[in-house]
């Protein structure tokens, strides 16, 4: 009976590590750009491509930068988390049209509803690769320094936003 | 009318076959791309290299590689753009440091585990084994027995 107490615990402990494995999620891949500057960029907005997005007029404000995209399911899936959220004011959300075609953006917005003080166009996707961005909808928390302090992979909900985003915002604009 | 038939089944043999032409002009910039490429994961499909990977991301990044070899950027300094970006999860070979000391030495570690586990299991089944005693019968029936096969062959 002993000699197979020891190739139980090792059974055991192989479970315990795979039933770990299981909770984690692998697309999460931890950003290196946390804690460091919001890459710049010059961009047009969607509504008027003649005008321009920079972060240069975002200095002494927290914002949020969402990256999405008409094309994109997950943002249909957070849409009304964001649009509650610009209903409440509490912090301007930045859009990033990620890789989509101009009307298709603009005619997604209109159907849905527009939560973002400002959009700008990423068409080319340089301006994602440049924040890291690999799977839309994802979301950056910048402070007043221009520093990012948080990103969401994947589509937000009303507990990620209770729990992280805006704890973290509060605190941030209180600095 | 059946002149023009022959003719119109011989327009075919006009029309020759080429070799495929690479995708690129420079070929040499095209195979520093592919090497990279099989170093670095698709951050979409995680299993797949960004060689493999028809992902429009994988895509964006290699346009992007492609034009940093253009700007004649070294190896290490593509590579860098890209860990900047994503995180050593872009390299398939992560570097070794303290937080991939274990992902690195791990293996080393179990192949020791198991044979030192496999040395204890052996010395201990061989002391457990009890010695053989044989008594002058036995040798001699054993005798008997290797000259009776010695005959018959």
């Amino acid at each position: 009976m002993k000699r197979f107490l020891f190739p139980l615990a090792i059974f055991v402990v192989v479970v315990g590590f795979l039933g770990i494995g299981l909770t984690l999620n692998p697309r999460e891949v931890p950003s290196p750009l946390v804690g460091k500057p919001a890459p710049d960029f010059v961009l047009p907005q969607l509504h008027e491509p003649q005008q321009i997005v920079s972060l240069q007029n975002l200095r002494g404000t927290v914002w949020l930068l969402n990256f999405w995209a008409s094309w994109c399911g997950g943002c249909k899936e957070e849409h009304p988390v964001l649009m509650q959220l610009a209903k409440t004011g509490e912090v301007p959300i930045y859009g990033m049209d990620y890789k989509d075609r101009r009307n298709e953006g603009i005619a997604w917005l209109q159907r849905w509803g527009n939560p973002y003080s400002v959009i700008a166009v990423d068409e080319s996707g340089r301006v994602g690769i440049n924040y890291g961005v690999y799977g839309v909808p994802e979301t950056y928390v910048i402070d007043k320094a221009g520093v990012i302090r948080y990103k969401q992979i994947g589509p937000l909900d009303e507990s990620i936003l209770d729990k992280k985003i805006m704890p973290l915002v509060r605190e941030l604009q209180q600095q | 009318m059946r002149r023009w038939l022959l003719a119109l089944l011989l327009i075919p043999c006009l029309v020759s076959a080429e070799e495929a032409k690479p995708l690129a002009e420079n070929p040499q910039a095209e195979a520093r791309l592919k090497t990279l490429a099989l170093e670095l994961r698709c951050l979409v499909c995680q299993n797949q290299t960004l060689a493999d990977s028809t992902a429009p991301l994988a895509e964006d990044l290699r346009r992007e590689v492609r034009e940093m070899i253009a700007k004649n950027m070294s190896d290490q300094e593509i590579l860098d753009f890209l860990v900047q970006r994503y995180g050593d999860f872009v390299l398939y070979r992560p570097p070794l440091k303290a937080t991939t000391t274990f992902l690195w030495l791990g293996p080393f570690l179990l192949l020791v585990v198991g044979g030192v586990t496999l040395a204890v299991a052996l010395r201990r089944r061989a002391k457990t084994m009890p010695d053989p005693a044989l008594s002058d019968e036995d040798h001699r029936a054993v005798a008997h027995l290797l000259s009776v096969g010695t005959k018959r062959s």
